[in-house]
């Protein structure tokens, strides 16, 4: 039962893609023995990241991006991510609604994702959500982030190319100056372009590319690009600059050290669940979880003091 | 394993512009906390199908005010059968006349909510049908 949806994930079937995705997202136990086949099968994908902050346009960007690249003859699959309640865990996803011109074209495979409370710009399973849509032969795999704030990165550690999108009116220069979101980019994109304030938004993003190229040793010079999305202009531009950032990152050799450092950092992350989720599953086990917050209201006992008693009962010192 | 969500599709076919009720009812469902995917206006049978299918929604919730629910409900009903989809709940609602009802029952629409239904009734209705995943 389980290998024919391993099976039917490589042969692209779209109801085994959304059904693996869906135990992904509830930590279901069949999604992994799955995850497990399709494996040998990934990495094959370009995985291009979209962010920035909400309503700068991109869920629109990402369905004229999809547009250009299915022109180009290559298959898309496409997660777009929106923020769950956090006092109702329910969720409206809207992206959708902006890519509707797809739903027909069997080379689109598009799913929305709630972060489910998950910070940093993605949700928990975004990037096995990934790995499904890249067995299953997806050529280019956009993600378009929730819209994110100035310190939601994680896109960046997920994605070959990150575009950042930005539009006029949000701040002045210093905006631009900062660290965090802003450092993220491959590739700028300066969206809404037809409004005013845009020109000075693009020459203030030129200034910081020129400053990070005086300052830091990259190679590669982010470029700059106008677009208007309602009107579908510039996406052209955009997946030749990314094209264009993809060749670098083949050529430099860059490529296999992101990789490789998404590897790292995936592989320790999935350590990291998984222990939690075991201790996790045994503190709630009796209540003990509650018996011991309880002991640390009433000063009986410090958080420290439980965190080692914790750590020791199944890792014990003379293990570690 | 992670607590469960209902995921939910809002769509509304045919040709009418008007979505104040969907788009208020897909904040009551996300309020329920359901996922809920609004997909606009102007939907065709095979595009909401195709969206169920791909966001592996357990819901599909029609709106339709403009008197073409006797085709368009019933189509979606038989084009997610086809996709193997048939555990899927249907649902609709909006300017349904009431002799209408029992035909579009009959092909696999599981409720029709009228005007004036407190949204209590269609968000339990919703819970106790839902599929089991």
């Amino acid at each position: 039962m389980i290998s024919e949806y391993a099976d039917e994930i490589l042969k692209g079937s779209t109801l085994a893609i959304a059904r693996v995705i869906t135990w992904l997202e509830n930590e279901d136990e069949r999604a992994r023995p799955c995850m497990e086949e399709i494996y040998p099968h990934t990495g094959n994908a370009y995985i291009v990241g979209i962010t920035g902050s909400p309503g700068t346009g991109k869920s629109t960007l990402t369905d004229g991006l999809t547009w250009q690249i299915r022109q180009r003859e290559l298959t898309v699959g496409i997660i777009a991510i929106d923020p769950s309640s956090p006092f109702t865990g329910g969720a409206l996803l809207g992206d959708r609604i902006r890519m509707t011109r797809h739903s027909e074209d069997t080379g689109v495979f598009m799913r929305s994702m709630a972060t489910r409370g998950f910070l940093g710009g993605l949700a928990q399973f975004t990037q096995g959500a990934t790995k499904v849509l890249d067995a299953s032969g997806k050529n280019v795999i956009l993600i378009e982030t929730v819209g994110v704030g100035q310190d939601e990165v994680d896109i960046m550690r997920v994605a070959d190319t990150t575009c950042v999108v930005l539009v006029p009116g949000l701040g002045d220069v210093i905006q631009s100056m900062k660290a965090g979101i802003m450092e993220i980019a491959d590739i700028y994109v300066v969206n809404k372009s037809d409004l005013p304030g845009s020109d000075q938004l693009y020459s203030e993003i030129i200034y910081r590319v020129e400053q990070d190229a005086q300052m830091k040793n990259r190679k590669w010079v982010p470029p700059v690009i106008k677009t208007v999305a309602v009107e579908g202009k510039g996406e052209g531009d955009l997946l030749d600059a990314i094209m264009a950032h993809r060749k670098y990152l083949e050529e430099s050799g860059e490529f296999l050290v992101k990789r490789r450092e998404r590897t790292r950092q995936e592989t320790l992350k999935m350590i990291h669940h998984e222990l939690f989720r075991i201790i996790r599953q045994r503190l709630d086990k009796n209540s003990r979880i509650e018996l011991m917050v309880g002991a640390i209201m009433e000063h009986k006992i410090s958080p420290y003091k439980i965190v080692e008693k914790v750590v020791n009962e199944w890792l014990p010192l003379s293990n570690r | 394993m992670a607590e469960k969500k209902i995921k939910i599709i809002v769509a509304k076919p045919g040709l009418d512009g008007h979505d104040r009720g969907a788009k208020l009812l897909s904040r009551i469902f996300a309020e329920a906390g359901m996922e809920v995917v609004y997909t606009g206006l102007r939907q065709t049978p095979e595009m909401i199908v195709e969206a169920a299918l791909q966001e592996d929604a357990d819901v599909v919730g029609l709106s339709s005010l403009s008197g073409v629910h006797n085709y368009f409900f019933p189509k979606v009903v038989e084009l997610l059968k086809e996709k193997k989809l048939a555990n899927v709940l249907v649902v609709g609602g909006g300017i349904i006349p009431l002799e209408d009802i029992p035909g579009l029952k009959q092909a696999g629409i599981a409720e029709i909510f009228g005007p004036g239904t407190t949204t209590d009734v269609i968000v339990d209705f919703i819970k106790s049908n839902v599929r089991a995943k």
